[in-house]
C-alpha cells in the first residue's frame, strides 16, 4: 500500500492488475427480497451463468469479498447490520445496488420501516433499475462495474478520495441515469442505459 | 452358566469402566455453560433475513428463538393508502416466489364485496396461473433442500428447469417474478397463441424435474440420514401452532383448503388428490411437496385440456369503488394458508387490511421442534419448514 502511495504505477502494471481485479471479483452471498432470487438465478442457473464474466459467488463471509451486491428491500432494522458487514470487507470493495428497493425504497417509498435506498448507508457503485431486474440487467451492472475497475487510477482508489471514472464511449450509449433516489447521486454520470456507475464514495453516509 | 472371562476380556471391562469413570469426574468438574449461538439476521440457509438465537449445552438446542422484522416493510399500512389496484402490485411481493397466488385471495376478497365474478375462462386462466406459480414457488424449495444437507447439484436444475415455468408465466402476464395481472371482475389479458401446447410440454419436463429430484435426493442415503425422524411435528402439535399446507400435511393431517374451502376457481372441475404424510419429519415435508409439485403439474395438464370459451372480464365500473363491508377470504398458497381480511368503507381503497400469511405461523413452531435437537439439524429443519422472509414479515 505504502508503495502505491509513493510511486506512480506505470501504466502497462496497472492495467495488468486491474485486468485481474477486473474479472476475479468475488461475490458476497447476501439475499435481501425478491431480488435475491432474480440473483440466485443469475448466480446459479445455467441459463446466465455468472462465472463466465469471472465473478465467483461463493464466499459465505464478507472478510473474502470483493463485491456485494445488495438484492432487495432494505429495512431500518436491517441497515445497521448492512453497514457491519460492508465494513468487516477488504478493501478495494465494490457494491452493487439491485433492484427499486436498494436504489430508493421502490414501491415501499412511503413505507414508515424502509430505508430509501442503500446508498444512505454505504457507498455504492452501480445501480441496477428495475422491480426486480432481470438476470440479464444484474450481468450488465456487473460488466459496468469491471469497465470501471479496469479505468481505475489505484493511487486514487487507496488514497480513498472519491473517483470520477471517465465514462467510455461504449457505457454512454447504454445510458440510464442514477435512479433517482439520492441526492447524492454524482454529477457525471450520463444517462441513458439500464445501468449506471457512479464515483464510490460519492455517497458516504 | 457361562465360562469365567479371560484374562484380556476382564482387562478390556476394567479399562472400559475406568474410562466411564474418568469422562464422568471430567463431566463434574468442567462447567460448561449454555452457549448462544446466532443464526443470521444474514446466513445463507435463512432464505432472508430471519435471525434466530439459540442456546446451546453442547451440541444439543436448549431453546431457539426466532427474531424478525428485519424484511418488515408495512404492508398493511400501506394498502390503507392505496386503491384497489395498487394493492395488487404490493402484494405480489408478499411471497415472491409465487407472486400471482398472492394476488388472489384479496382479489376475490373485493369481488365478493362488490358482488362480481368472474367469468369461467378467467377463473380457469386463474387457477392455471395459481397452480405454475405453485410449481415455480416449489420446485427452487425441492433443489434447495439439497444445499441446506449439502448437496450442490440439485439447486441447479432447479433453477434450470423453473426458468421454463417463469417463462409460461411471462408470455401470458408480460412478469417473470411479479405478474400483477389479476383484475377485479376478471384478467388483464386472454393467453396468447400456442401457448397450451407450450405449457403441456413444459410440464412434461417438470415431472421429469420431479423423478430426478426422487432419484438425485430423496433416494439419497446421506439425504435420507439427515432428514428422517428428524425435526417431528406431531399432527396435534402442527394443528395447535396454526401450521399450514404442506408442513401440515407433512404431520399426516388431511387439510388442503383447495379442496375444502374451494373459494371459485377451478379446483372442483378436475382429478386430483391431496397427499399426507404420516411422520412429520424433515423428510415427510420434502416427500409431501415433492408429490404436491407433480400433482399440480397434472392439475395444469388438465386444467389446461378444458378453458372454456367466453370473455375474461366481467362488467365492472372503470374507476373501482368497493361498497362498504367486511371479506375474508384465504386460498391454498404455495406455503399454506394465505388469507386476506379486507375492510371496505365505499371508498377508492381499503380501510384495512389484514394479511394472513402461512409462513407466520410455520416459523412459530420453530421453539418447539428445535428444543433438543442437535446443531447441524437447525438448519435442515429450518430448510424443510421452507418459509420465506417476505412471508413472514410482510
Amino acid at each position: 500500500m505504502a508503495l502505491v502511495d509513493k510511486v506512480k504505477l506505470p501504466k502497462p502494471l496497472s492495467w495488468l492488475l486491474n485486468f485481474g481485479r477486473a474479472r476475479s471479483l468475488w461475490v458476497y452471498q447476501w439475499g435481501l427480497a425478491c431480488c435475491a432470487i432474480e440473483m440466485g438465478a443469475a448466480f446459479g442457473s445455467p441459463r446466465y451463468d455468472v462465472m463466465r464474466l469471472g465473478v465467483i459467488p461463493f464466499p459465505a463471509s464478507p472478510r473474502q469479498a470483493d463485491l456485494v451486491v445488495i438484492s432487495g428491500t432494505v429495512t431500518d432494522k436491517m441497515a445497521p447490520v448492512i453497514r457491519r458487514l460492508y465494513e468487516q470487507m477488504p478493501e478495494p470493495k465494490y457494491v452493487i445496488s439491485m433492484g427499486s428497493c436498494a436504489n430508493c425504497g421502490g414501491p415501499y417509498w412511503d413505507s414508515y420501516s424502509v430505508t430509501k435506498g442503500v446508498d444512505q448507508v454505504i457507498p455504492v457503485d452501480v445501480y441496477v433499475p428495475g422491480c426486480p431486474p432481470r438476470p440479464e440487467a444484474l450481468l450488465e451492472g456487473i460488466v459496468l462495474l469491471q469497465e470501471r475497475i479496469q479505468r481505475e487510477d489505484m493511487q486514487e482508489r487507496w488514497r480513498g478520495e472519491p473517483i470520477v471514472v471517465p465514462t467510455s464511449a461504449a457505457s454512454s450509449t447504454r445510458v440510464p441515469a442514477a435512479p433517482g433516489a439520492s441526492g447524492t447521486a454524482p454529477t457525471s454520470a450520463p444517462a441513458t442505459g439500464t445501468a449506471s456507475a457512479v464515483p464510490a464514495g460519492s455517497a458516504q453516509a | 452358566m457361562s465360562p469365567p472371562p479371560t484374562a484380556s476380556a476382564l482387562r478390556e471391562q476394567q479399562a472400559y469402566v475406568a474410562a466411564q469413570a474418568a469422562d464422568a469426574r471430567v463431566n463434574v468438574e468442567l462447567d460448561t455453560g449454555d452457549m448462544t449461538l446466532n443464526i443470521g439476521p444474514q446466513h445463507p440457509a435463512t432464505h432472508g433475513t430471519l435471525r434466530i438465537a439459540c442456546q446451546l449445552d453442547g451440541e444439543q438446542v436448549i431453546s431457539a428463538e426466532p427474531l424478525m422484522g428485519y424484511m418488515h416493510r408495512g404492508y398493511e399500512k400501506l394498502c390503507e393508502v392505496r386503491t384497489y389496484p395498487q394493492c395488487t402490485t404490493l402484494i405480489n411481493r408478499i411471497d415472491w416466489l409465487g407472486s400471482f397466488a398472492n394476488e388472489v385471495p384479496f382479489i376475490l376478497a373485493a369481488e365478493q364485496l362488490m358482488g362480481v365474478e368472474a367469468p369461467p375462462r378467467a377463473q380457469w386462466i386463474r387457477t392455471i396461473l395459481f397452480e405454475l406459480s405453485r410449481i415455480a414457488n416449489v420446485s427452487l424449495f425441492l433443489g434447495d433442500m439439497g444445499v441446506q444437507v449439502g448437496a450442490l447439484t440439485p439447486v441447479f436444475f432447479a433453477f434450470r428447469d423453473r426458468e421454463r415455468v417463469l417463462n409460461q408465466i411471462e408470455e401470458v402476464t408480460g412478469g417473470r417474478f411479479h405478474p400483477n395481472f389479476d383484475r377485479i371482475g376478471g384478467l388483464k389479458d386472454d393467453i396468447p397463441r400456442g401457448w397450451i401446447a407450450e405449457t403441456h410440454a413444459v410440464m412434461a419436463k417438470m415431472r421429469g424435474f420431479c423423478d430426478e429430484m426422487e432419484d438425485l435426493l430423496m433416494g439419497n442415503e446421506i439425504f435420507q440420514t439427515r432428514c428422517r425422524s428428524v425435526g417431528v411435528i406431531p399432527g396435534d402439535v402442527a394443528l395447535s401452532y396454526g401450521l399450514s399446507g404442506a408442513n401440515l400435511r407433512a404431520s399426516g393431517v388431511d387439510w388442503d383448503l383447495r379442496r375444502d374451502a374451494n373459494p371459485g376457481l377451478a379446483w372442483d372441475q378436475v382429478d386430483w388428490r391431496v397427499w399426507t404424510h404420516p411422520d412429520g419429519d424433515s423428510f415427510a415435508r420434502y416427500w409431501v411437496r415433492l408429490q404436491e409439485t407433480r400433482e399440480a403439474t397434472k392439475i395444469v395438464d388438465q386444467l389446461l385440456d378444458g378453458i372454456p370459451s367466453g370473455p375474461i372480464m366481467a362488467k365492472v365500473p372503470r374507476i373501482i369503488k368497493v361498497p362498504a363491508g367486511e371479506a375474508y377470504v384465504s386460498t391454498e398458497n404455495p406455503l399454506g394458508e394465505m388469507g386476506y381480511y379486507v375492510v371496505s368503507k365505499g371508498g377508492l381503497g381499503p380501510f384495512r387490511v389484514k394479511i394472513r400469511t402461512p409462513s407466520f405461523s410455520n416459523i412459530s413452531v420453530v421453539p418447539w421442534v428445535m428444543r433438543g435437537t442437535y446443531v447441524p439439524d437447525i438448519i435442515t429443519i429450518l430448510g424443510s419448514l421452507y418459509f420465506i422472509l417476505g412471508d413472514i414479515d410482510r
